[in-house]
């Protein structure tokens, strides 16, 4: 079962400028499967703050060819620990609002347990391993947003436990 | 040999530069590193022992001791700060 999930091509992976919709894409998971126990979604959007100023806007820009290879990996390996039916990572570029969506995870599995778990997992593997990086546009002006330690530290208890 | 070089972010930004050819005299991403700290200026603060960047040949996270084959494709990033 394991490796028909990559086979399969069910494994939807995009990197884009356009916004999604996560009832079409969680709909587009189950659609004409009786198999799938649980989904589950992870949504992160555009702040209007971060570090104390305000954020009005943000671009993010990526390496085209391995942003789309990390991604693939990352879930190849949440599929090798939990078994999953379909997985949907969708992660936008260029230039966002406050309030835009940024990204989207969805796992669908046969239970929730490895539904929420592997959705986590990916979103801190993705915070840590994916290259996207990130620039404010704040009343000061622009700056590119520094990594952070908890997203290290988020990303390692994946390896500890 | 010749590599391809790539530079994105802040990097892209401070370097002047999304990519270039270089032709590198050593074998390593610790040699190619070097190669472009001995530009001085930014290169140098940019890349000097401490600052946090990371190296990607041919689309893969590599450590400083990763062995470079000839034309591959070499990235060299800030730390990602996606999602």
């Amino acid at each position: 079962m394991k490796a028909d999930l990559m086979k399969s091509g069910l494994m939807k992976i995009a990197v884009q400028t356009e916004a999604f919709d996560l009832g079409a894409e969680v709909n587009a998971m189950s659609l004409g499967r009786t198999d799938i126990g649980a989904i589950a979604s992870f949504v992160g959007l555009a702040r209007d703050s971060n570090e104390g100023s305000g954020v009005q806007a943000m671009t993010l820009e990526h390496y085209p060819g391995m942003t789309e290879k990390a991604l693939a990996k990352l879930v190849e390996e949440a599929n090798t620990r939990w078994a999953l039916l379909d997985v949907t990572v969708i992660h936008r570029v260029g230039r966002l609002l406050p309030g835009d969506p940024i990204v989207l995870v969805a796992v669908a599995s046969s239970h929730r347990g490895e539904a929420f778990a592997a959705c986590e997992f990916i979103m801190d593997y993705l915070k840590t391993r994916a290259p996207f990086w990130k620039k404010e546009e704040t009343p000061q002006g622009e700056r590119w947003v520094d990594a952070r330690a908890s997203d290290d530290t988020a990303a390692a208890r994946w390896t500890d436990s | 040999m010749m590599l391809r070089v790539l530079y994105f972010a802040r990097l892209r930004e401070r370097f002047g530069m999304a990519g270039e050819n270089v032709e590198l005299a050593g074998t390593t991403a610790a040699d190619l590193v070097a190669q472009l700290q001995a530009r001085g200026g930014v290169w140098a603060e940019e890349l000097a022992a401490g600052r946090a960047f990371r190296v990607a040949v041919n689309q893969d996270i590599v450590t400083l001791d990763a062995a470079l084959p000839d034309n591959a494709e070499v990235a060299i990033f800030p730390p990602v700060t996606g999602g």
